[in-house]
C-alpha cells in the first residue's frame, strides 16, 4: 500500500515562501494530477515528495513512512523527467537496468525485469541503442521504461509529455493511460497543460501561487469550480466570464449585466446572493449555442439574439464569437452549419450549468 | 557571372594561403629547427656561413647526452627524466583529484563566499611564477623543501587547482542536473550519481583538464630552476641549462635533450586526443 499524504507542507527559499502548507492525500493506485500556471508550486511539491528538494514545514507520507529527511533513494518512488534524464553514455538497456543494478540484483534478474519493461512499451529493438540515436517518443518511453522496471510504490512525472510535438503527445498521453492500467501503481503527475490533466486523472489538484485551489475528480472540477481560477483554467475554450450586479425582482433575483440585459440566476443561488452585490456570471461555451446546435437539452434558458463576429469552423463543431454584457463570448454550435461574419443568430444560454462567482472573493456561489 | 558572385576572388585566396602560411612558418620553424639540430653534427650546426640544408644526420648527439661516446661524459638524463615524471604524474594527478571535487562544488553547490573564492582563484593564475620565486625559495629553504621532488609537487598543486578547478566547473555545468537527481531516484547516493553518471560524462573535460596540468609542470622552468640544485630534483627543462658552459653553449646537445622532453608530452596529447571528443552529453536530454 502507498499513499502519499501531504500535511501542510512549506517550502522557502531563504524568505521567499513559494509553497504555502499545502495538504493533499494521494490513495493507494490512485492517479492524481497537479495542475496550474507555472510558478504554480507544482512542480516544486513534486520535488519535494521524490526528496530532491528539502521541505521547510510539515510532514510527507508514503505509505506509513515520514519521509521528510530521508533521500529520495531511500524512497521507493521513480520520477520521469521533463527532459527524460537519460543517462547518456549508456545504451538503453543499460538506461533501464541502472536502478537495479545499484540495488544489487543479480544480472539474471535485471535481465529478465528490462526485458519485461522492454515489452511493455515495445522498446525491444532499441536496446543497444544509445539515447542520443533515439527519437523524442522513444525517449519518452525509456524513461517511462527507467521507472517501472523498479517497482516504486509510487511513480512521480514531472511534465513528461512538454517536450513532445502535438501528435506524439496525444499518443503519449494514451499510453501513459494503459500503462496506469496495466501497472497499478499511485502516480503523481505534474502538468501546466489543462487537457492532461483532465484526461488522465482520477483526481486533479488545481494550483495558484503555492496554495491549492481545487481538488476534485474531472468532472468535479469542470462542473463545479470552486471559484473563478479553476473555472477559468479548466475547459477549453474557456469559461465566459461577465461582471454582473445581483439586481431582485420581486423574489427572484438576477444577474444585471453591463448592457442592461438580465439574467435569470438559478433558486440555488439566486438565495445565496443579495440585492447589489457583485458577482461575476460564468457560462462555458457549450452552455451558449445557436438554437438546435446546444449540447444538452436544457430545461431552463435564455434567448439572446447575437450578431456573430468571427466563426471558427472546427468539423464537429464550430466556435462562434459575438458579444455579450460588453464582452467578447464564444459559443459552440454542435452539428454545425455554415456561419457568415454578421449573422445574427438566436443563442440560448443555459440557465441551469449557469456558474456565479462572487467578484470579490472569487468563490462560487454553488456551494 | 559565377565568378563576380563568389565570396572570395582568386587573388584574396591566395592572400589568405599566404598569410596562413606565414603564421604556420613561424609557429614550426623554431621547433623543427631544435629537432633538425638534435639530428645534425655540431660542426655542421655551428659553420659558417650557415648550412640551411641538412648534409648528414647522425644520432650522437643522443648517444653523447646519454654518456655513450668515448669522447664526451655523459649527463643524469635518466635522473632527470625520472624526476620530472615523478613530479608532474604526482602534481597533475593530485591536482586533477582534487580540483574535480572542487570543480564539481563549484558547479553544483551554493555556498557563502562562492563568487569571491572563484574570483581569488583565478586572480591567483595573474601571478607570474617568477615573482613568486624568491617568497618561495625562503619559504621552501626554511620547511626543508629546497631540492625535493615534494617541494616542487606541493608548488604545481598550486599552480594547477586552481585551473583544475575552473576548468572542470564548466564542464560539469554542462551536465544536465536532472541526470544526477535521476541516478539519486534510481537508488544511488549522491556520490554514486557522481561516479556513475556525472564523471564518465565529464571524462572529457577531465582528459583536457590533465593535460594541461601535465604540461604545465613537464614544462616549467622559472620556479624549478630556483627550487632544485641536484639530480635528487632536478627536471628535464632544469637540465638543460647543464648544456650551456661560462662561454659556450652545446646546442646540439641541448637540441636532443628538448627532443627528449617533447616526446613524451607528444605522446600523452596523441593518447588522451581521442577523450578530448566532447559532444558525449547530447542525447540524453533534450530541451
Amino acid at each position: 500500500m502507498a499513499e502519499v499524504r501531504l500535511e501542510k507542507v512549506v517550502k522557502r527559499y531563504g524568505k521567499a515562501e513559494v509553497v504555502h502548507g499545502i495538504d493533499l492525500d494521494v490513495a493507494h493506485n490512485e492517479f492524481v494530477v497537479l495542475v496550474g500556471p507555472s510558478g504554480c508550486g507544482k512542480s516544486t511539491t513534486l520535488r519535494m515528495i521524490a526528496g530532491l528538494e528539502e521541505i521547510s514545514g510539515g510532514v510527507i507520507r508514503i505509505g506509513e513512512r515520514v519521509v521528510n529527511d530521508l533521500p529520495p533513494r531511500a524512497r521507493n518512488i521513480s520520477m520521469v523527467f521533463q527532459s527524460y534524464a537519460l543517462y547518456p553514455h549508456m545504451s538503453v538497456r543499460d538506461n533501464l537496468g541502472f536502478g537495479l543494478k545499484i540495488a544489487g540484483e543479480k544480472p539474471d534478474q535485471i535481465r529478465r525485469r528490462v526485458d519485461e519493461a522492454a515489452e511493455i512499451l515495445g522498446l525491444g529493438p532499441y536496446m543497444d541503442r544509445l539515447p542520443q540515436h533515439l527519437s523524442g517518443g522513444q525517449r519518452q518511453r525509456v524513461a517511462m521504461g527507467r521507472a517501472i522496471v523498479r517497482n516504486p510504490d509510487v511513480f512521480l512525472f514531472d511534465e513528461p509529455l512538454s517536450n513532445l510535438d502535438a501528435k506524439l503527445r496525444g499518443q503519449m498521453r494514451v499510453e501513459i493511460k494503459k500503462l496506469h492500467q496495466r501497472v497499478k501503481t499511485t502516480v503523481i503527475y505534474v502538468t501546466h497543460d489543462q487537457v492532461e490533466a483532465m484526461t488522465l486523472a482520477d483526481r486533479i489538484v488545481i494550483m495558484r501561487d503555492g496554495h491549492v485551489e481545487q481538488v476534485g475528480t474531472p468532472s468535479d472540477v469542470f462542473d463545479r469550480p470552486a471559484n473563478i481560477f479553476v473555472a477559468g483554467f479548466i475547459g477549453s475554450p474557456p469559461m465566459n466570464q461577465l461582471d454582473a450586479v445581483v439586481a431582485g425582482a420581486d423574489g427572484r433575483p438576477v444577474a444585471r449585466l453591463g448592457d442592461g440585459i438580465e439574467v435569470p440566476l438559478p433558486a440555488e443561488i439566486a438565495a445565496r446572493t443579495s440585492e447589489g452585490q457583485k458577482i461575476v456570471l460564468g457560462f462555458r461555451p457549450e452552455s451558449f449555442a445557436p438554437k438546435g446546435h446546444s449540447l444538452h437539452g436544457a430545461e431552463q434558458s435564455l434567448t439572446l439574439g447575437r450578431t456573430v463576429a468571427i466563426a471558427e469552423p472546427l468539423g464537429t463543431e464550430t466556435i462562434l464569437f459575438t458579444e455579450l454584457g460588453g464582452k467578447e463570448v464564444q459559443g459552440k454550435m454542435l452539428n454545425p452549419r455554415v456561419v457568415a461574419p454578421g449573422e445574427t443568430l438566436e443563442f440560448t444560454l443555459d440557465l441551469v450549468r449557469l456558474h456565479v462567482f462572487d467578484a470579490a472573493s472569487g468563490r462560487s456561489l454553488r456551494e | 557571372m559565377s565568378r563576380t558572385l563568389s565570396i572570395e576572388k582568386p587573388w584574396q585566396r591566395w592572400a589568405v594561403r599566404a598569410g596562413v602560411f606565414i603564421v604556420m612558418l613561424i609557429l614550426v620553424v623554431p621547433g623543427a629547427w631544435v629537432v633538425l639540430t638534435a639530428f645534425r653534427p655540431n660542426i655542421e650546426v655551428l659553420a659558417r656561413p650557415a648550412v640551411w640544408i641538412p648534409q648528414q644526420l647522425t644520432l650522437n648527439n643522443f648517444l653523447g647526452i646519454f654518456g655513450l661516446l668515448p669522447t664526451q661524459q655523459g649527463l643524469p638524463v635518466a635522473s632527470y627524466f625520472v624526476n620530472s615524471l615523478v613530479i608532474s604524474v604526482t602534481s597533475t594527478v593530485v591536482a586533477i583529484a582534487i580540483g574535480m571535487m572542487g570543480g564539481y562544488a563549484f558547479a553544483r553547490y551554493r555556498f557563502r563566499g562562492k563568487a569571491t573564492l572563484f574570483l581569488g582563484f583565478m586572480l591567483s593564475r595573474t601571478v607570474p611564477g617568477v615573482a613568486l620565486s624568491l617568497p618561495l625559495f625562503i619559504l621552501w629553504s626554511r620547511l626543508g623543501l629546497i631540492d625535493t621532488s615534494f617541494g616542487l609537487i606541493l608548488v604545481y598543486l598550486a599552480v594547477n587547482i586552481p585551473f583544475t578547478i575552473w576548468l572542470t566547473d564548466g564542464f560539469f555545468r554542462q551536465i544536465p542536473v536532472d541526470l544526477s537527481e535521476a541516478a539519486q531516484i534510481d537508488g544511488c547516493t549522491r556520490w554514486q550519481a557522481f561516479w556513475r553518471v556525472e564523471f564518465p560524462l565529464a571524462r572529457s573535460g577531465l582528459a583536457s583538464a590533465a593535460i594541461f596540468a601535465f604540461l604545465t609542470s613537464w614544462n616549467e622552468y622559472a620556479l624549478a630552476s630556483q627550487l632544485t640544485r641536484t639530480t635528487a630534483s632536478k627536471t628535464m627543462p632544469v637540465g638543460l641549462m647543464d648544456f650551456t658552459a661560462q662561454f659556450t653553449v652545446d646546442w646540439t646537445g641541448m637540441s636532443a635533450m628538448a627532443v627528449l622532453i617533447i616526446i613524451p608530452a607528444l605522446v600523452l596529447t596523441f593518447i588522451v586526443q581521442k577523450h578530448l571528443i566532447a559532444g558525449l552529453t547530447f542525447g540524453g536530454v533534450k530541451g
